[in-house]
């Protein structure tokens, strides 16, 4: 039986129709990476899956429980479901374990000294220990969002949803968050990631969801959805996120890349 | 017939500034206490409590508060129900302030980011959870100076409890001018004791707000 399953989920945005009939299924264990155009609707289905936007039509099941906003006791469903968030939102009053610790404590009631140690082996997952009594103002960016994963492990859920978490760090420091993830992965980990990296979710995803207008366009193993693309729009997306990427890794300025190009040309 | 001495009459007004420093108080924790229910009904995610404290706050806020003072006091009286000028006083300036908290403290609260919502939420945390562990310890840090500030306007508004019959400075120098005839002198050294409540309490609140500033 699979552990998320979303059926002909509609989602409006007042009268823009977001979610048009998405069916995805995961099974335990399995990374998913949803890749897609912004406004393609892969966050707002990420959000849905933890009941942080509601939605109009279908199904949403999680390991037994379905997600609905008004009559789901949220309490239980979230935690079976951990989210890592773009912009991390630590805790800004609260050094790193007690923001690794406050859910533990609170809501399944874990004394504090079971909740430190918690928190200091999550953190050592995450190769931070030694910062457990940084503030969050006082850690970079790469480090706090493995605070963040690690807040989202210490409540051991079934399945962590990650929407674009690398998406506002600085380069260098996108590395180190998906090494954090690559390690999940490989524990075992189910992991559904919104995400930008390209090869990442072609390295490590197990399966590669492709939004388009607000449905699941085409889907399949990393490797035949990358390499052997079904679809026109998949195509394309495909060739402008190549593009950019290795635009991106050559690091030329754009000035000096249409100069460059504009020598190749003239020496064809 | 006895003359009343420079010391007569600030004797009887320090006297009654007790009364106008309790009744600010009573009216100050009152209203903070009943401020911060307000609050969490004016943010909560059920509609009917957040139209209902909403026109609460509208009420408080846009009525005078000697209308409130008389409502409390005559208009309960007129329902049956007596009250001394101590409980009308007391109850009209406590729901004033609570008001007037409850908005600022809105005010405050909604400055912190969604993302720590919707954090916190997805931690499993309930609502009154989230405000007491995340949302609450961050307002507060911003609340501090307004809420200071505030605390000025209640201690000025004890004055218009005076005119239900409860004797604070404004009551006391009323009727001791009425056996001096010195208004300038009576009401000097009133309003020289309202500044001298009022003042430290400014200070206080242009430091708090300055230290904040730079902890950011």
């Amino acid at each position: 039986m699979s552990l998320v399953k979303i059926e002909k989920v509609e989602k409006y945005f007042g009268t823009n129709h977001v979610l048009k009939g998405v069916d995805l299924e995961i099974d335990a264990g399995e990374v998913v990476s949803i890749i897609g155009r912004s406004g393609s609707g892969k966050s707002t289905l990420l959000r849905c899956v933890n009941a942080l936007e509601t939605y109009e039509a279908g199904t949403i099941v999680v390991d037994g429980m379905e997600v609905n906003p008004q009559k789901t006791d949220l309490r239980k469903l979230r935690q079976k479901v951990g989210m890592v968030f773009q912009s991390f939102n630590l805790f800004p009053h609260l050094s790193a374990a007690r923001n690794i610790m406050l859910a533990p404590m609170i809501v399944k009631g874990t004394p504090e000294k079971d909740a430190a140690a918690l928190a200091m082996k999550v953190l050592e997952k995450v190769g931070l220990a030694e910062k457990a009594k940084s503030y969050p103002d006082q850690l970079s960016g790469g480090q706090q969002q493995r605070v963040a994963i690690a807040r989202s492990l210490a409540m051991s859920p079934a399945v962590l949803l990650c929407d674009e978490i690398t998406s506002a760090l600085d380069p260098e420091l996108v590395g180190e968050v998906l090494k954090v993830l690559e390690q999940l992965a490989a524990d075992g980990m189910t992991l559904i990631l919104v995400t930008h990296e390209m090869r990442f979710a072609r390295e490590v995803g197990d399966r590669i969801v492709f939004m388009h207008q607000g449905k699941v366009w085409e889907q399949g193993p990393a490797k035949e959805v990358f390499y052997a693309p079904k679809t026109p729009e998949l195509r394309q997306f495909l060739g402008a996120v190549t593009q950019e990427e290795t635009h991106h890794t050559r690091r030329v300025p754009e000035s000096e890349s249409r100069a460059l190009s504009g020598v190749e040309i003239s020496h064809e | 017939m006895t003359d009343f001495t420079l010391w007569d009459i600030l004797r009887n007004l320090l006297l009654a500034a007790r009364w106008t420093v309790a009744l600010s108080l009573i009216a100050f924790v009152g209203g903070g206490v009943v401020g911060l229910l307000v609050l969490f009904m004016r943010t909560s995610r059920f509609r009917a409590l957040r139209v209902a404290t909403t026109l609460y706050i509208e009420l408080f806020q846009g009525t005078p508060l000697l209308m409130q003072l008389f409502l409390a006091f005559f208009g309960l009286g007129l329902a049956g129900i007596e009250v001394s000028p101590w409980t009308a006083a007391s109850v009209a300036l406590t729901l004033f302030a609570s008001a007037y908290l409850a908005e600022i403290w809105r005010g405050c609260v909604e400055a912190i980011p969604r993302g720590q919502w919707e954090a916190s939420g997805s931690l499993a945390l309930n609502y009154i959870e989230q405000m007491r562990y995340v949302i609450l310890p961050q307002a507060v840090r911003i609340a501090i100076p307004p809420t200071v500030g505030f605390s000025i306007q209640v201690v000025k508004g004890t004055a218009l409890a005076s005119i239900i019959g409860f004797v604070e400075v404004t009551k006391a120098g009323t009727m001791l001018n009425n056996a001096t005839f010195q208004p300038f002198l009576v009401f000097s050294l009133s309003a020289l004791i309202y500044f001298s409540l009022c003042y430290p309490l400014s200070l206080y609140s242009r430091r708090l707000e300055r230290s904040l500033h730079v902890a950011r």
